[in-house]
């Protein structure tokens, strides 16, 4: 963030509100390959990092009364467990260390971005998309394999008067392909947007008469990221399970 | 971000579409997301739902336990009010019995007292009745002698001694 005010001293505001975002090497300033060690691996192995210490380390001692470390993993086990197996019922429970790592990763990589000078990988599309359409392919292909073509009932929705199910039918085709685009750009568009908009409160904060204002505007903002980083983990992994359901049970 | 904007090159636009970090990206997201999968279906996830089971099983033991416990409370304090119900019955029991007994031996006692006072009564009527012939007998003699001694002052000479006695005892015993 020390980087916006180097811009102000030459005279007018300088907005570089999405630089945050550059993927750049960490070693070097070569061109970013395929297998280049960028600051994506350094904040995705923080990520893993912290996963790891709260899931399994934090419950090392495995003991009967949790201290909180424990407390918290266990909350978290709780809570997605019961969310898969509220919203994708009890066939769906086989499936949730999926959701459960689809929900770490995406609230540990939002928390993490929340730290000054952090990148935050979930910002990025190339990460949401692969993500979402990870779910879409592996949900369709599930439904595929459990219900053969009898998973396009899924698109037949039979408690509607006849006249309407074509219509209908055309309606949920369209709106089942468009899921892997609104999942993943609702969660990169919050993550980048809330990002973007303090960068840009701060880039103000160069003027003096403004700054109070600016700082007070960052704190707000940072404590509706704070809630936006665990709401959109928290969107992301339910929508999963609702997706889930319609493979395992495609009729409405 | 310790890059300030003077050392890089600013390219316009959203690094977000920036197409040539994608394979960057998506690979390091593969290798992240398998990491991520091992270690928690390998070993979080089994250890938590262990423990949490574990924590369930015990507290549904002890549960169980003190249900136990107080069941067998409950059965003390049944068998503690039985025991204390049993003798106070017993406790009535010997009341009754003892007031019956002693109602009993009053009974007995007074019918004895009775008994001898009638032994008394009659003794004592014997007696009474043994003055009185006395008396009479007595009286009959003063009566005779006085007789005599008025009738040979009044007519001396010989005296039928045997009429007068007969007839004083005739007036007496009117």
């Amino acid at each position: 963030m020390a980087g916006q005010t180097s811009g102000a001293e030459e005279g007018g505001l300088v907005f570089h509100p999405m630089d945050q975002f550059r993927v750049t090497p960490l070693f070097g300033d070569g061109p970013v390959g395929m297998f280049t060690v960028t600051n994506v691996t350094l904040w995705m192995g923080l990520t893993v990092l912290c996963i790891f210490l709260l899931l399994v380390l934090g419950t090392s001692r495995r003991a009967l009364i949790p201290n909180r470390i424990q407390s918290i993993g266990e909350l978290a086990y709780g809570f997605i467990f019961k969310m898969v197996e509220d919203v994708s019922g009890k066939d769906g429970v086989k499936y949730f260390p999926l959701i459960m790592t689809l929900f770490m990763f995406i609230v540990f990589s939002n928390f993490l971005g929340l730290l000054p000078g952090a990148f935050t990988t979930t910002s990025h599309i190339a990460v949401t998309a692969v993500l979402a359409m990870g779910v879409f392919l592996f949900v369709t292909i599930l439904g595929f394999i459990k219900h053969g073509f009898g998973f396009l009932g899924v698109f037949w929705i039979s408690s509607a008067p006849l006249i309407l199910r074509p219509i209908l039918a055309l309606i949920e085709v369209i709106s089942y392909f468009v899921r892997p685009l609104s999942h993943s750009i609702r969660l990169a568009g919050n993550m980048m947007a809330g990002h973007a908009v303090i960068k840009v409160f701060a880039a103000f904060a160069a003027i003096a008469v403004i700054s109070p204002f600016s700082v007070i505007a960052i704190t707000a903002i940072y404590a509706l990221e704070v809630l936006v980083a665990f709401i959109q983990a928290y969107v992301f992994a339910i929508l999963t399970c609702v997706y889930l359901k319609d493979a395992l049970h495609p009729h409405h | 971000m310790a890059k300030t904007p003077s050392d890089v090159p600013v390219e316009p636009g959203m690094p977000q579409l920036d197409f040539t970090t994608f394979p960057n990206q998506m690979f390091w997201l593969f290798v992240t997301i398998v990491a991520i999968y091992f270690v928690l279906s390998k070993i979080a996830l089994p250890r938590i739902s262990a423990v949490l089971s574990d924590r369930q099983d015990t507290i549904e033991h002890d549960i169980a336990r003190a249900e136990e416990l107080k069941q067998l409370a409950e059965d003390a304090e049944t068998s503690y009010n039985k025991a204390l119900a049993d003798a106070r019955i017993e406790a009535n029991n010997i009341v009754n019995n003892t007031k019956l007994e002693m109602k009993a031996e009053l009974a007995r006692k007074i019918a004895d007292a009775d008994l001898q006072i009638a032994d008394r009564a009659k003794e004592s009527e014997q007696k009474l009745n043994n003055i009185k012939a006395k008396a009479k007998s007595s009286i009959l003699d003063v009566a005779n002698e006085i007789a005599i001694d008025i009738v040979s002052k009044v007519s001396p000479g010989h005296i039928d001694e045997k009429l007068i006695i007969e007839s004083v005892n005739q007036k007496v015993t009117e």
